[in-house]
């Protein structure tokens, strides 16, 4: 049984979508924790360019950044969720339009 | 012993650094030891130098001492190096000699002074200075030594710098001589340059000297107009005079030493020294022996209605050095160096006495508020008589010898002409008629002593009377190194400075006086005319002086009502005299106020509106963009995301662009 290929051009169609979503959703959000998952999201969609790009040069670097991307995302999430929750216990918000101590 | 030149300024520089760092730990007692004895080695050392070199042959009388590389740039060089020869050795002896006799009258006469120790620093220092102004073996270490007591006689003339007077006295010579600075170093500038023109970059005397003739006379005409200029400056002639009466708010000695005996006689010196130079241009030399004769008979005028005693000596100064500038532009070096010493011994003396007087008068400088001094202080009023004698050209005293010798020399000499004589003779008449106008209304007369002062009238210690007495034998016996030979003399000290300057001298003089010297030993007719001329102006010149002094003596003597009914009958020239021609209030419109405006100008125009305009305009500008800008930074996260983005899109955008188009 062979499954029909997809063609590369559309994986990275749908990473650049994905990848518009997060920013505009990064850049819009107030709730820092939406904010961060549309950074994940981002993230995910240079995962998903990597790999299509590894396979179709049948190259193995590719995939190797797909695995440090991920390891980073995981650090990020669980440092990052940590400042929110002290965020949050000082100022009783994680509202990021708030957080604008460190201005002029 | 010639190798040893460097001991003479070494001592003074030893005196001053022991004085100047150590003073207050050594204190007064060892300073007053270390001031004068330093200057004492000096001269011990000038002696024996001098003993060494007349044992030579004259054609050997020039030593130099290199101590060491100071300026090295390509084949250029200067030199820390000394000089000995008859000219500087002399000047040495006379400087060394002068100064010796007058800081040892200051241990008496500062006594009781505040800055007692600061005085003697600064006196060794000035000596210091001179020394290597007149040992100097080139144009640079001389500059030195010019600039060097140009400072000394600011820090001296403002000694007493509390007093208002004083400070600007001393700012005023400072600044006046700074005009004459900038004519000297231009002139070094320009003798620089242009023999470099001919590939010999050199300021050494010596090298300068010997390829004198391969300049233009414009160009030295020029170097020697621009070093007169210098020379108006240090030596007070006009224009540049103005600051020596002020300089007499320093303390006497010092007066004399620094502004009658050695430093304004600098000028002079320097000429002597660069007669090569003068020799190749006439012009020069004439405006030299004009502004010497004017200056002379000008500020002569001027003491004739000075009542501070140190006024009248200051502007006699002055006038003596008018004669000298005098002897040297009618190219009688000799002659001019020879009234540089005799004036060196009467003038020091004449301060020196003026100061015993004050010291007697509880500082007292107003001479008609003295008189009849004579019984009270009789050394101090024999020496001031020896020296008054001296310098009103008495026969037989040294100020006759020298003073004649100029005379002569303006009236015979091929630069010479009967107007310079006549005017110097008839500056000598008021000469002697001042100096004794000062005499007679200080020693003689009735009493106008105030009666607070004149109880304790004394005469001076010991320590001040001794330099008295030494200079007044000098002032006596110093003419007789240079008795003409009209009067059977051997004129020493013209054959002794003849290797430097004579070989320069204009010879229709000097040919006449050897002719007569000829003529006299062979009892013959031949040179018989010029002898009995040149008697006959003698006789003249003394005749002149006994008219000055007669008058005197009929104004201030026989008659003391006489000179203010003189004074009421003039009362316009009495006025324009007494004020001293109103040189300094023309002077203070002329340049003082004018520069002042232009300061004012340039401080409110320049400095304020665009110096300070431009920098503080910068400041503000920088100050508003960066309040502008700093807007940017809002804290929100978000709006630094967003740029970031924005910058991404531009990239990409570029890269896009350029993909397309290349």
């Amino acid at each position: 049984m062979t499954i029909p290929s997809v063609p590369p051009a559309l994986y990275l169609v749908l990473s650049a979508i994905l990848f518009t979503i997060g920013v505009v959703g990064a850049l819009t959000r107030r709730n820092a924790i939406v904010v961060f998952m549309c950074i994940e999201l981002m993230l995910n969609s240079v995962n998903l360019t990597f790999i299509t790009l590894s396979r179709f040069l049948q190259s193995i670097e590719g995939v190797l950044f797909a695995f440090f991307v991920m390891a980073v995302a995981a650090a990020e999430a669980a440092v990052g969720l940590a400042i929110f929750v002290m965020i949050y216990r000082s100022r009783e918000t994680i509202n990021v339009d708030e957080i604008n101590l460190l201005k002029w | 012993m010639l190798e040893y030149v460097w001991l003479i300024p070494l001592f003074p520089a030893i005196g001053f650094t022991l004085n100047g760092l150590f003073g207050r730990r050594l204190g007064r007692k060892a300073v007053s030891w270390v001031g004068p004895s330093a200057i004492g080695l000096a001269f011990l050392t000038s002696i024996l130098i001098f003993l060494e070199l007349i044992r030579r042959p004259p054609s050997e009388r020039l030593f130099e001492k290199v101590l060491f590389d100071w300026v090295v740039s390509g084949s250029f060089q200067t030199v820390i190096g000394y000089q000995i020869d008859p000219l500087s050795i002399l000047m040495a002896l006379v400087v060394t000699g002068v100064s010796f006799f007058i800081h040892i009258y200051s241990v008496g006469y500062m006594h009781d002074d505040s800055g007692y120790i600061r005085y003697f620093a600064y006196l060794n220092l000035f000596v210091f200075m001179m020394l290597n102004l007149i040992l100097a073996n080139n144009f640079l270490l001389m500059f030195v030594g010019w600039e060097g007591v140009g400072l000394c006689s600011y820090l001296l003339i403002g000694f007493w710098f509390e007093k208002d007077s004083a400070s600007n006295a001393g700012k005023k010579a400072f600044v006046v001589n700074r005009v004459g600075d900038f004519g000297f170093i231009l002139g070094m500038f320009l003798l620089f340059t242009s023999l470099g023109k001919h590939g010999i970059w050199t300021l050494d005397f010596t090298e300068v000297f010997s390829n004198a003739a391969k300049l233009d006379s414009t160009t030295v005409t020029a170097i020697t107009i621009l070093f007169f200029v210098g020379a108006c400056g240090k030596s007070a002639q006009i224009p540049l005079y103005v600051w020596l009466p002020d300089a007499m708010e320093g303390p006497t000695p010092v007066s004399s030493l620094i502004h009658a005996a050695t430093m304004v006689t600098a000028g002079v010196y320097m000429v002597a020294r660069c007669n090569v130079l003068y020799s190749m241009a006439p012009l020069s030399m004439a405006i030299i022996a004009i502004v010497g004769v004017v200056t002379a008979i000008y500020t002569a005028s001027i003491g004739f209605c000075q009542n501070d005693i140190k006024k009248v000596l200051a502007y006699s100064t002055i006038s003596q050095l008018g004669y000298m500038f005098l002897g040297v532009g009618v190219g009688a070096y000799s002659a001019g160096i020879f009234h540089l010493m005799t004036h060196a011994f009467f003038k020091g003396l004449l301060f020196l006495g003026a100061g015993s007087v004050m010291h007697a008068m509880s500082g007292e400088l107003d001479m008609r508020k003295m008189g009849a001094l004579r019984k009270k202080i009789p050394i101090t009023f024999w020496t001031f008589f020896i020296a008054t004698l001296a310098i009103a050209g008495v026969p037989g005293l040294s100020g006759f010898f020298s003073k004649d010798e100029i005379l002569w020399q303006a009236f015979s000499s091929s630069h010479g002409h009967f107007l310079l004589w006549l005017v110097a003779a008839v500056a000598a008449g008021m000469t002697a008629f001042y100096m004794f106008r000062a005499l007679f209304m200080t020693f003689f007369g009735e009493s106008r002593v105030d009666p607070h002062v004149a109880h304790h009238i004394h005469e001076s210690p010991r320590m001040m009377t001794v330099p008295l007495m030494i200079l007044a034998i000098l002032s006596i016996i110093g003419g007789y190194v240079g008795v003409p030979h009209v009067l059977g003399g051997a004129n020493h000290i013209h054959e002794f400075l003849a290797p430097v300057v004579g070989g320069a001298e204009p010879s229709k003089a000097h040919a006449g006086i050897s002719l007569i010297a000829q003529a006299w030993a062979s009892g013959g007719e031949t040179g018989g005319h010029s002898a009995i001329l040149e008697l006959l102006m003698m006789a003249l010149s003394v005749a002149i002086a006994l008219i000055g002094i007669g008058i005197a003596y009929l104004f201030y003597i026989k008659n003391p009502a006489l000179p203010k009914l003189l004074a009421e009958r003039q009362k316009g020239l009495y006025q324009l005299v007494f004020h001293k021609y109103y040189v300094d209030e023309l002077y203070e419109i002329l340049f003082i106020n004018s520069l002042k405006r232009l300061g004012t100008g340039l401080w409110r125009g320049f400095d304020e509106l665009i110096i300070d305009g431009t920098v503080n305009g910068i400041a503000y500008l920088i100050g508003w963009l960066s309040g502008v800008m700093r807007r940017m930074q809002t804290g929100l996260v978000q709006n630094y995301a967003f740029s970031m983005v924005i910058g991404g899109l531009i990239l990409v955008i570029y890269y896009l662009l350029r993909a397309i188009f290349y």
